[in-house]
């Protein structure tokens, strides 16, 4: 049981409406390990990810967590069974005030008391701001409240979309150092990114999805800079 | 000094109830994104419902609130929330609209239809009756008491719930980003539920507060919700504390007018006109400001939406459909009864008011809900102006409504959506209110509208006027057919898609708004001034404006045909009501009942009917076959071979049921063919065969007899054809031509193509 990966896509399809967007799929994260999933725009990571989260129902194939099939679970059956989604754009509640969007994590079954305690202790600026609307923050500091929920209710598995867009550099290098954080403490981690750099620095394996289906999966420290332009500018 | 205090305590008595009404208003939107219009009814039916278990059934005061405001309330929420709202999310803010005005039709019929007005009952009492304590030398009612205590206990209660439970926190969350809270882990359909069920109990508790201070009627406890929209508006929609102050000054600013008002002082009347209308516009007057005061919202984005029908019409479909149109009705007029007729009439009258929101509401996607308003104006005009009913007066009604319907749209401009809306619904409000109550207006209560004189031709019969009517709104299509098609329908489709597009094209929304509000009225106008009857103040009212708004979505606000269909349908409706008393209860709550399901159909019907004829409309042959089929019916009839209510039934089958199954009829095979024509003859030959009209002696059984043998041939015939068999598996070359490639075609082909690697 303890071998069997975390989570496990077997040639899943899915799309919307009539236009499919994943033509079988096949993704494997193992307990603990931080997996990047990188491509091109449209390559369909965004769309692993809501299948993934429970958002898109797949039209065929199957999810597996833990050794069990979910497909066709929904997203909060899956969130509170512990897989913390930090949704493309910013993952927050702008018309909450920040305490309220950490109280929206409680319903991972985890104490406010904790949340708001590990919250704190780890962005210090949140906690100048607890009676603050979240959309009045800094991209910066909305992407630490949304990073809050996955830090604070300990999650089995971790997905990420997009967590740099719109993001200064320097932000970006600290919110990935809080993953790595995050990843060290025995969390399995799926990081979404078009910025493949930032992200296979704290990648211990890659995925790459062009067209719809995985056209490469190795090692992080095997995908060279040769194999990522390929993909990404077409060769 | 005495009496300003008097005066204080009954404002903010009053203004506790706008308060409680105000506060449930503002929950549901900001915890689910709709406008609920219908609040106010849902107050209405559980005053009533109190009143039938406090009152009727003698059941003690506590046990009954009980079962109202904890019980049947909020499960009524649940239901609405569960079977009515959900299917909304991802529509437009029109049809999301159109859908509470829907549930306000159907519980205001629904409460006719259960305790009808003309019943005597016992009386409502208020909380304690008799009861009153002295207040610094005044006597306060013990029900004033309550109320105010009411709204106080509301006020702190939904502080809590919204901003210190859980629950409350995921209501706000869920309006933020559902999804966001399915990805918490939080079960957005349950909040809803509950906040629906929240606001339902809130809309209870207004009701009866506001029945014990006024009366138990249906009317005047649905429509002083109205006045609660103006608290509402003052809080933003969201903030609780504003909705609260502006509730107290509401309840205040009518009080002290009252007081003022019986002062010797106090001007009765300004130059010429009274001002006795003032004191009920008061609210609506507040709300328009309110409205007006609100701070410019950002241009919306336009994102690629598919749900609407953006076909623009062609103008042989538009010129035939409107000779078509005038060519049936002058045929069939001959046969109606003088009462038919006039519903008929009465039917394309309302049909005219439809076609004014077309422009308005379709092309441009701008929500008014004051058509009937501009209608009122437009009859006022045709009958003041000098020229007793000539075509000059006419156009000069439309101009003069035009411009006036401009003129009210510029300080609306600023504002969208359901913001829009309501500065329409105030706007209503004020005319009926202080317009329409004039000397100079409604002189007695009622006006006669001169006919239209045509020349040549007398119009003196209701024949006569129905003819006319179809002539013109056939005119009027043609009209708006002309404007979807010119430089500014263009325009009016790229308001609606994306303002903020439209803008960085350089194009003016404010004009661009300014003539769909224009020609919308003068076209509402057309259909005042063309009443050629007597009308009554009560015909234009802000009420009667909903259900037009209402089917005018559900027959589908995109199109001419749309309109004639909504507008049909609203004066069909009154037909039935009239025709079949034993259906009179269920054609009471059938508007609403309609526009329910809309939630599901957000195109509206005619589009959905007008799907099943499309293939029939792309081959002429088969546009001349039915034309001759129904012209050869006719001629049975004229030449007296069968009778008119064979006619009516053959007519109806023959255009619903055989029509549509033409090109499908064409393309199958031989033997398919011939089942599916004789199976058709059959149904033309009972239809027309028998004489119904002594077969059958009820108009209701022959409705019923249309419907029933509609749906049995017409899908039977259907069933016939669609399981031919197709021939698709004969060449692998045709895949793609005959039928539409599978995915694992699309998957080789996109391979081979180099799309996928």
């Amino acid at each position: 049981m303890t071998s069997a990966p975390i989570l496990e896509l077997r040639n899943v399809r899915a799309g919307y409406g009539s236009i499919d967007v994943l033509h079988g799929v096949n993704l494997t994260i193992g307990r603990g390990e931080v997996v990047a999933l990188l491509g091109p725009n449209g390559a369909g990571k965004s769309t692993t990810i809501k299948v993934i989260s429970g958002l898109l129902r797949p039209s065929s194939g199957h999810l597996i967590v833990a050794g069990r099939d979910v497909t066709g679970a929904s997203a909060g059956a899956l969130a509170r069974a512990g897989l913390c989604t930090i949704p493309e754009g910013r993952g927050i509640f702008p018309n909450l005030t920040v305490r309220e969007n950490l109280l929206m994590a409680t319903f991972s079954g985890h104490k406010m008391s904790d949340i708001e305690e590990k919250t704190y202790a780890r962005f210090p600026r949140l906690s100048e701001r607890r009676t603050q609307l979240a959309g009045t923050m800094s991209g910066g500091e909305q992407q630490m409240l949304s990073l809050a929920r996955a830090l604070a209710t300990d999650p089995a598995i971790l997905l990420l979309d997009e967590l740099s867009m719109g993001l200064a550099p320097l932000i970006v290098a600290e919110l990935y150092a809080q993953v790595a954080a995050i990843a060290a403490e025995g969390v399995s981690v799926l990081v979404v990114e078009q910025f493949a750099r930032t992200v296979l620095g704290v990648a211990d394996t890659a995925v790459l999805l062009t067209h719809g289906s995985v056209r490469m999966a190795g090692k992080a420290s095997d995908i060279g800079d040769d194999v990522l332009a390929g993909a990404y500018l077409g060769s | 000094m005495q009496e300003l205090l008097t005066f204080t305590i009954i404002g903010l008595s009053t203004g506790a109830i706008y308060a409680v009404v105000a506060s449930g208003l503002v929950v549901t939107y900001t915890t689910s994104g709709i406008f609920n219009l219908a609040h106010g009814a849902t107050g209405m039916l559980a005053a009533f419902t109190y009143w039938q278990l406090r009152f009727d059934w003698d059941l003690p005061a506590p046990l009954a609130l009980f079962i109202t405001l904890f019980v049947l309330c909020p499960l009524f929420g649940i239901v609405t929330e569960r079977f009515v709202m959900r299917g909304l999310q991802g529509t437009t803010e029109v049809v999301r609209l159109s859908v509470t005005v829907a549930l306000f039709a159907f519980m205001i019929g629904l409460a006719n239809w259960i305790w009808p007005n003309d019943a005597s009952r016992e009386a409502f009492l208020k909380f304690f009756e008799g009861n009153s304590i002295s207040i610094g030398g005044f006597n306060v009612s013990w029900h004033r008491l309550i109320t105010f205590g009411c709204a106080v206990v509301v006020a702190i209660i939904l502080r809590i719930v919204l901003y210190k439970t859980r629950m409350g926190v995921a209501m706000r969350a869920v309006v933020d980003d559902r999804n966001l809270t399915e990805l918490n882990g939080g079960r957005p359909d349950r909040v809803s539920m509950f906040a629906w069920a929240m606001g339902a109990s809130l809309a209870g508790l207004a009701g009866i507060l506001l029945a014990g201070d006024q009366q138990l009627n249906i009317e005047p406890l649905t429509l002083l919700v109205i006045n609660a929209y103006a608290a509402a508006i003052i809080g933003r929609l969201k903030s609780l504390p504003l909705t609260f102050l502006g509730a107290g000054l509401l309840g205040l600013l009518d009080a002290y007018y009252l007081m003022i008002s019986d002062e010797s002082w106090f001007p009765q009347t300004a130059f010429g006109f009274s001002l006795s209308g003032i004191r009920a516009a008061l609210p609506t007057i507040v709300l328009f400001i309110a409205l007006l005061a609100r701070p410019q919202s950002r241009l919306r984005v336009g994102t690629a939406k598919l749900r609407d029908d953006n076909r623009v019409p062609e103008w042989r479909t538009a010129i035939l459909g409107a000779v078509v149109l005038v060519v049936v009705v002058v045929g069939i007029s001959g046969m109606l009864t003088r009462s038919n007729t006039l519903l008929l009439l009465n039917g394309f009258t309302f049909a005219m008011v439809t076609l004014s929101l077309v422009p308005l509401t379709g092309y441009a996607g701008q929500m008014s809900l004051a058509p009937l308003t501009f209608a009122g104006l437009g009859a006022i005009a045709m009958s003041k102006l000098p020229g007793n009913g000539s075509l000059l007066t006419l156009i000069a009604a439309i101009a003069i409504v035009a411009v006036v319907g401009a003129i009210v749209a510029l300080p609306a401009l600023r504002l969208s959506g359901i913001y829009l809306a309501l500065s329409t619904a105030a706007f209503a409000v004020m005319v009926s209110k202080i317009v329409f109550n004039q000397r100079q207006t409604f002189q007695t209560g009622n006006i006669t509208v001169p006919v239209l004189r045509v020349p040549f031709v007398t119009i003196d019969s209701p024949r006569a006027r129905l003819i006319l009517a179809s002539v013109c709104f056939a005119i009027l299509g043609l009209i708006v057919v002309a404007v979807r098609r010119s430089r500014l329908g263009r325009r009016l489709i790229a308001l609606k898609d994306s303002p903020a597009a439209a803008a960085t094209l350089g194009m003016s929304l404010t004009r661009t708004k300014l003539a769909a509000f224009a020609i919308s009225a003068g076209i509402a106008a057309c259909a005042g001034a063309l009443a050629g009857d007597k009308v009554s103040p009560q015909q234009y009212d802000f009420t009667q404006s909903l259900p037009i708004v209402l089917l005018a979505v559900v027959g589908g606000v995109g199109s001419v045909a749309g309109a004639l269909f909504g507008g049909m349908l609203l004066g069909g409706n009154s037909v039935l009501a009239t025709i079949v008393p034993t259906v009179k209860n269920l054609t009471k709550i059938g508007p609403g009942t309609i526009g329910i399901t809309l939630g599901r159909n957000p195109q509206g019907a005619a589009a959905q009917i007008g799907d099943s004829f499309r293939p029939l409309t792309e081959q002429p042959r088969l546009i001349a076959i039915s034309a001759a089929g129904a012209v050869g019916v006719w001629a049975l009839d004229t030449t007296n071979v069968i009778s008119h209510w064979s006619f009516f039934v053959a007519s109806v089958v023959w255009i619903l049921a055989v029509s549509p199954n033409l090109p499908a009829l064409m393309a199958a095979a031989p033997a398919r063919r011939a089942m599916a024509v004789a199976w058709l003859a059959i149904a033309m030959v009972i239809a027309a065969g028998v004489d119904w009209g002594t077969a059958l002696d009820a108009t209701g059984k022959r409705i019923i007899l249309i419907i029933g043998l509609v749906a049995l041939f017409g899908v039977g015939a259907q069933r016939l054809l669609e399981s031919a068999p197709r021939m698709h598996d004969s060449s692998p070359d045709l895949a793609g031509l005959d039928r539409d490639f599978d995915r694992e075609e699309i998957e080789l082909a996109e391979q081979k193509i180099g799309v996928v690697l």
